[in-house]
């Protein structure tokens, strides 16, 4: 029999409600995303675009996002295989699930923007199909882990996956600099520090960013939690 | 292994390999420009590419009536007359860069579908030039 300290001391090491730091990031996502909304919806037109430009401050954060989300399951699978720790693998399967979210919705404003822009929703250019490989593989990386029974093959082949799938992220973003495209090059490029943007849509861009980092943040750790509780039922 | 699980699996590698070899493979270049096209007339005869350069400025002929657009596509060095049947996309004008798809027949480039590219940059319009106040001109003009 377990004694009333031990149960205590379980409970803590398993928790079975997220704790004040994910309802921070939760709650304080949930809260400025209507001021993210309102900020995009006062940015000023673009010149070229008019309003339709303003489908970037939902492209570009969900595009971000997801490649960020994609980075953490890449680290935590890492992880997962140098130290055999369950927990490592339960971040990066989070991670991954929310990066397909955000990269869904990068893909889906992405197809809304180029109808009125380019012309089609879609068209076979290096930068929409790398990312469409992306999250192709991060689909077989959930169908993987739900082909495989045993816990331990399941989380090591996962770890395989989401180590090598990220290279494709490097591929995806540098896509439009490296092949020729119909999508233009980073307005915010990182490789180079140049910023190609009126600084009131900069401002609205960069506030919706922290949002949804925000979300992000309280979006993996709740649903590692989940994924704590799903694996504890596992084995019981 | 779970059967649902794996169906689902080899849909996505048959996916990737379609994307991988089907998608990019023919073809790692985007599109060509009118240059490289015209140096290698004879191995695009008759087979659907992607042209693209800018819109030649001045050439844009747009016939309303049978909704056919002209215009020259150029890359500063070699031109491609083409002809496209619809209306041009909204953001279709001269100097523009464009994509082009469609073949090659009757000395013209024959577009099936257009694409128009847009810069990188995002600027605020000067004042007075929001959209709202340019169509206000617009329909003022009429």
């Amino acid at each position: 029999m377990l004694g009333a300290v031990e149960v205590k001391m379980l409970k803590a090491a398993q928790p079975d409600r997220p704790d004040a730091l994910t309802w921070v990031f939760l709650g304080l996502g949930l809260l400025l995303l209507p001021v993210g909304l309102y900020l995009a919806l006062a940015a000023p037109p673009d010149v070229n675009q008019g309003y339709l430009a303003r489908i970037m401050y939902l492209h570009v954060p969900g595009a971000w996002l997801g490649y960020l989300a994609f980075f953490v399951t890449f680290l935590y699978s890492l992880l997962y295989l140098f130290r055999q720790d369950p927990r490592y693998d339960r971040v990066a399967l989070a991670s991954a699930e929310i990066g397909l979210v955000f990269m869904g919705l990068a893909l889906v404003t992405g197809m809304l923007w180029a109808r009125p822009t380019w012309g089609v929703y879609w068209t076979w250019e290096p930068r929409l199909t790398t990312t469409a490989i992306l999250f192709a593989v991060y689909v077989g990386y959930f169908l993987l882990r739900g082909a495989i029974e045993d816990p331990e093959l399941r989380r090591k082949a996962a770890a395989a996956v989401g180590i090598l799938g990220f290279i494709n992220v490097p591929i995806s973003y540098l896509s439009v600099k490296w092949w020729r495209s119909l999508h233009q090059t980073q307005s915010i490029d990182l490789t180079t520090g140049k910023i190609h943007m009126d600084p009131a849509m900069l401002q609205a861009l960069l506030f919706n960013l922290f949002v949804f980092t925000l979300l992000y943040l309280g979006f993996v750790r709740f649903r590692s939690l989940l994924a704590a509780i799903e694996d504890r039922q596992e084995e019981a | 292994m779970k059967a649902k699980y794996l169906i689902g699996l080899l849909l996505i590698l048959g996916a990737l390999a379609y994307l991988i070899f089907g998608g990019l493979g023919q073809n790692l270049v985007y599109f060509l420009t009118p240059s490289e096209y015209l140096q290698d007339q004879a191995r695009y005869q008759n087979r659907p590419v992607r042209l693209g350069g800018l819109v030649k400025e001045g050439t844009v002929r747009y016939d309303k009536d049978q909704l056919e657009l002209r215009f020259i596509l150029t890359d500063g060095v070699a031109e491609v007359p083409v002809v496209h049947k619809g209306t041009p996309p909204g953001m279709f004008k001269e100097g523009q860069g464009v994509v082009v798809e469609g073949r090659f027949g009757e000395g013209v480039f024959q577009g099936t579908n257009l694409l128009v590219k847009h810069s990188e940059a995002y600027q605020a319009p000067k004042a007075g030039w929001t959209p709202e106040e340019v169509r206000k001109l617009i329909e003022e003009a009429k």
